[in-house]
């Protein structure tokens, strides 16, 4: 591995409507590296949804992709409540929105599994209290 | 290789280098170099955006000129149904089509009556299994080059309909042919009557490997004049409109898209929104939707550079003509099963990544870095005085070999003051 390059992004936590933002960015900036069409959309997709759940539960954080010659890695990072049991966080259709939210159209319990289904590696880490890391990989 | 051609130019003795159009090109596909505006063909999608926005009238539209249709032995005008719109006090269409008539072509065959066929076509190809859905209308010329130049991923959910536009001239072609045995094709010349650049460009260049059965495009602003001269009201108009309200409510946002008859549908329309629809699509984050009608107007084709009057008001009067027509007057029998080859198009034309860096992904990346570096040190105010369209794009030039640093006139003026201190 040669060089990486690192696109980092802070994700508003009061702002929702501006969710969404970093992971347009990103898509934008992997087109100008000429990765291929299908990559961009699996990264931009899984960027997207982590990005929603910064916003819904953790009132922001940072995010950052990181893109070498093998891989793009997605990190997102905050400071929000945690996870408790992230097991059943995984499962499609759990979720712990507040009703607002889910009057809005989100809180559906996809996010989690949608970003494991689209990336190849995905590792949760995360401490009640603390704040919650998540480290996504797609191999080019 | 093959070059696109154009249909947006500039004049560079009225323009004056401001950097109106440079801020609301939507591809930061102009650059102001020794003082006037230049377009990069490569990024330019013809939406016209900048001859919207030019206060010194310097961007055109390249479109033909009613003379030109004297080439042809038999002349047939194509209006689009935004023509209709645009006239005060109208109560039918069939002064319209008369008056094109004594504009000099021999035949009028209106766009709208094929629209309404492609609707009906269009309702049948969303009841088939395995289509990829949100199907995505194949109508706005620029949505069209949008999604090649930008998001490919997306080619596939683009319904392969030819456009209403060429529907009718290959249809107004056999017309003419069957009521004059003694014209050989090459005698027949037809016309589409625009409200838009971009339908010129696609006439011009083809899409993918279909060449456009249509032979010119003459702009909607052109023939207004001439045509309201010769619009008289009478009893006894030459030729009757064969439009129902399907058909001519393709002119506005939502007419093409609600003629699915079905809900499942969302109709965006203006630039900025397309976009944003397009990259949501891309992410998955919309609702599960049949069709997508996208037009790079405001308020659809009614809201096309060459036309004459306000979007709206042209809306509010396409409704007053509607108002008393039949739903649709072309229609598809019962028993058809398939759409006719005629009406679809075969490939989407081959991605062109308008924006990549370098050559393979390595060079990318260091161009990247380069960029990232270098937009760190500018004053990020977006301005515009080094002729990008704002500090980013302006990194990317210099990266690119199109620009030095010293273009910024903020920092070598930040420089200096410092040196004097």
């Amino acid at each position: 591995m040669s060089e990486e390059l690192i696109f980092r992004f802070n994700v508003d936590g009061d702002d929702f409507t501006s969710a969404g933002q970093a992971s347009v960015q990103v898509k934008k900036n992997l087109r100008q590296l000429g990765i291929d069409a299908e990559t961009i959309r699996r990264v931009s997709v899984a960027m997207y949804e982590g990005e929603i759940n910064m916003v819904i539960h953790a009132g922001g954080g940072v995010a950052e992709v990181r893109v070498t010659d093998e891989y793009i890695e997605i990190v997102l990072d905050d400071h929000g409540p945690g996870i408790k049991n992230i097991e059943e966080a995984m499962k499609a259709g759990f979720s712990t929105a507040p009703d607002t939210i889910r009057s809005l159209g989100f809180g559906a319990g996809m996010g989690l599994p949608n970003m494991k289904r689209y990336t190849d590696e995905m590792h949760i880490t995360s401490t009640v209290g603390v704040g919650t890391k998540i480290v996504m990989r797609v191999n080019i | 290789m093959h070059v696109y051609e154009h249909s947006v130019l500039l004049d560079e003795s009225k323009c004056t280098g401001c950097t109106t159009c440079l801020k609301h090109c939507p591809t930061e596909a102009i650059r102001i170099r020794d003082g006037h505006a230049v377009i990069n063909p490569d990024r330019c999608i013809d939406c016209g955006e900048c001859i919207r926005v030019c206060q010194n009238k310097a961007k055109k539209a390249v479109c033909g000129k009613l003379a030109d249709i004297n080439r042809f032995k038999y002349k047939i005008a194509l209006p689009a149904p935004t023509l209709y719109g645009q006239f005060d006090n109208l109560d039918s269409v069939d002064y319209v089509l008369s008056g094109l008539l004594k504009l000099g072509f021999d035949d009028v065959y209106e766009v709208s009556k094929s629209a309404e066929l492609v609707s009906a076509y269009t309702r049948m190809y969303l009841n088939t299994e395995g289509i990829v859905k949100p199907v995505i209308s194949s109508a706005c010329p620029v949505v069209l080059r949008l999604i090649s130049l930008r998001f490919p991923s997306l080619s596939e959910h683009v319904i392969h309909m030819l456009p209403p536009m060429e529907i009718a001239a290959r249809a107004a072609k056999e017309r003419a042919l069957r009521k004059n045995p003694e014209l050989s094709p090459e005698d027949i010349g037809a016309f589409f009557i625009s409200p838009c650049p971009a339908k010129a460009s696609y006439v011009k260049n083809g899409f993918g490997s279909y060449n456009s059965a249509v032979d010119g495009v003459i702009s909607i602003s052109d023939i207004y004049f001439p045509l309201i001269g010769l619009m008289k009201k009478t009893d006894s108009p030459e030729v009757a409109s064969e439009s129902g309200r399907i058909g001519i409510g393709w002119a506005r946002s939502g007419g093409e898209a609600t003629a699915i008859f079905n809900d499942s549908y969302l109709a965006a329309d203006g630039i900025d929104n397309i976009i944003h629809v397009l990259d949501q699509v891309e992410n998955g984050n919309i609702p599960p939707l049949d069709f997508i009608e996208l037009n790079a107007c405001t308020g659809g084709c009614v809201g096309g550079v060459l036309t004459i009057q306000n979007p709206f008001i042209a809306k509010a009067r396409l409704q007053t003509l509607r108002k008393y027509l039949p739903i649709a007057q072309n229609t598809v029998d019962s028993d058809v099963e398939y759409i006719p080859e005629s009406y679809l198009f075969e490939d989407m034309p081959e991605y062109h990544p308008m924006s990549r860096l370098g050559k393979t992904i390595a060079e990318s990346m260091r161009m990247m870095a380069d960029i990232q570096r270098i937009k760190a040190e500018l004053p990020g105010i977006d301005c515009g005085s080094c002729g990008a369209p704002n500090c980013r794009a302006f990194a990317e030039d210099i990266v690119n070999g199109n620009a030095t640093e010293n273009d910024c006139p903020i920092k070598a003026f930040r420089l200096n003051s410092r040196k004097e201190n």
